[in-house]
């Protein structure tokens, strides 16, 4: 895959690093298009399921986004998710693609700079990485 | 509950490599509680299998159902419809599931997605113990609701032995003594009385001593 474009898929907790988007646009600061970002309640409502199934679709990163430590607006949804990542990281190693591609990051709602740090950062390493195995699979599959 | 554990993926791979279609089979009962088998372990792991064969190279079409008990007949019947172009059918149910499926299904291979691990209760979220060996003559009356044969490693009738030290047992500092337990809830209860009992040995043909167990209930049995 020449000129590869990785596709990363950021599930972003909607009292924190959604609104950090947000205020990344307000400050006028950039971040690469390749993130998609998906809003939701709390980085604990993310199932493992979603997940690996944005990993099935050939998502090439995924990244889950919650509170600070401490800062949950749920009490601990963001600990959960980091204990679910953990997990799914595992699950990865066994299925053959690097755990790597699988991140939790934490912010707080005011880190609009810190959100386009982490969306640069995410980019640059899943584009260094190369493509998932499964997007290469896929991709093969469509032009055999 | 029963309690269960997904094999290594390899090992999976292993079994449906050979076919082109599968239908992997869940259970809503005891496996969905302890998070080995249910719906959303049905859903992990097909996609787990899927990627894994299209990371090598080839494909497998995974079909997904979940029953609502895998050890009843009723319910196994529903596989019926979601058979037709079938190769094999991969189980995430406990043994008994399995098998109530490979009986029912005689021409389809069937496969455990599980291994099946004990009898046991939820310590704590995620965090499951094993509480029960089914030795079919239970004496939790007399031990203060505490199970020496499941929870003492040597299944002591009248314990402890002196490889108690502290509440633990001698084979790892996290596992409690049972007999420790008994004594302490005894003591709770008023009943110490009931350890200075000498229990006799156990007579072992009412578990696994006397062969594969049936209950018949002849006014429920047709």
């Amino acid at each position: 895959m020449d000129n590869f474009e990785p596709v990363i898929v950021a599930f972003c907790c909607h009292y924190c690093a959604y609104t950090a988007a947000d205020m990344a646009g307000s400050q006028r600061l950039s971040y690469p298009p390749n993130v998609k970002v998906i809003r939701v309640p709390c980085s604990g409502k993310v199932d493992a399921m979603h997940v690996v199934k944005a990993f099935e679709k050939g998502a090439d990163g995924v990244y889950v986004a919650g509170c600070l430590e401490g800062d949950c607006h749920f009490k601990n949804g963001n600990t959960k998710a980091a204990r679910m990542v953990a997990y799914v990281r595992r699950y990865m190693d066994e299925i053959g693609i690097e755990p790597d591609r699988l991140e939790m990051v934490m912010m707080s709602a005011g880190m609009g700079y810190r959100f386009a740090q982490v969306a640069t950062e995410i980019t640059d390493k899943i584009r260094r990485m190369g493509p998932s195995p499964i997007h290469a699979a896929i991709e093969t599959g469509k032009a055999a | 509950m029963i309690t269960a554990e997904r094999k290594p993926l390899e090992e999976l791979i292993e079994y449906i490599r050979p076919y082109r279609r599968i239908l992997l089979v869940g259970c809503n009962e005891c496996v969905t509680v302890c998070a080995a088998g249910g719906r959303k372990e049905v859903g992990m792991l097909a996609s787990g299998l899927q990627m894994a064969l299209l990371k090598a190279g080839t494909s497998i079409e995974v079909r997904e159902h979940t029953l609502e008990r895998q050890c009843d007949p009723e319910y196994v019947e529903e596989l019926v419809p979601l058979l037709d172009g079938v190769d094999a059918v991969m189980s995430m149910a406990c043994g008994c599931g399995v098998q109530e499926v490979a009986r029912r299904f005689k021409n389809k291979p069937v496969y455990p997605a599980l291994n099946t691990k004990f009898m046991g209760a939820s310590e704590r979220q995620g965090v499951w113990a094993e509480r029960c060996m089914g030795c079919g003559n239970c004496l939790l009356g007399e031990t203060g609701g505490i199970c020496p044969i499941a929870r003492c490693a040597k299944q002591l009738m009248n314990g402890p032995c002196g490889g108690s030290t502290s509440g633990h047992c001698e084979i790892g500092d996290e596992v409690d003594c049972a007999w420790a337990l008994i004594w302490e809830r005894l003591k709770e209860l008023g009943q110490q009385d009931r350890y200075v009992e000498i229990t006799p040995a156990k007579d072992w043909r009412a578990g696994k001593g006397a062969g594969p167990r049936k209950i018949i209930r002849e006014d429920l049995a047709e």
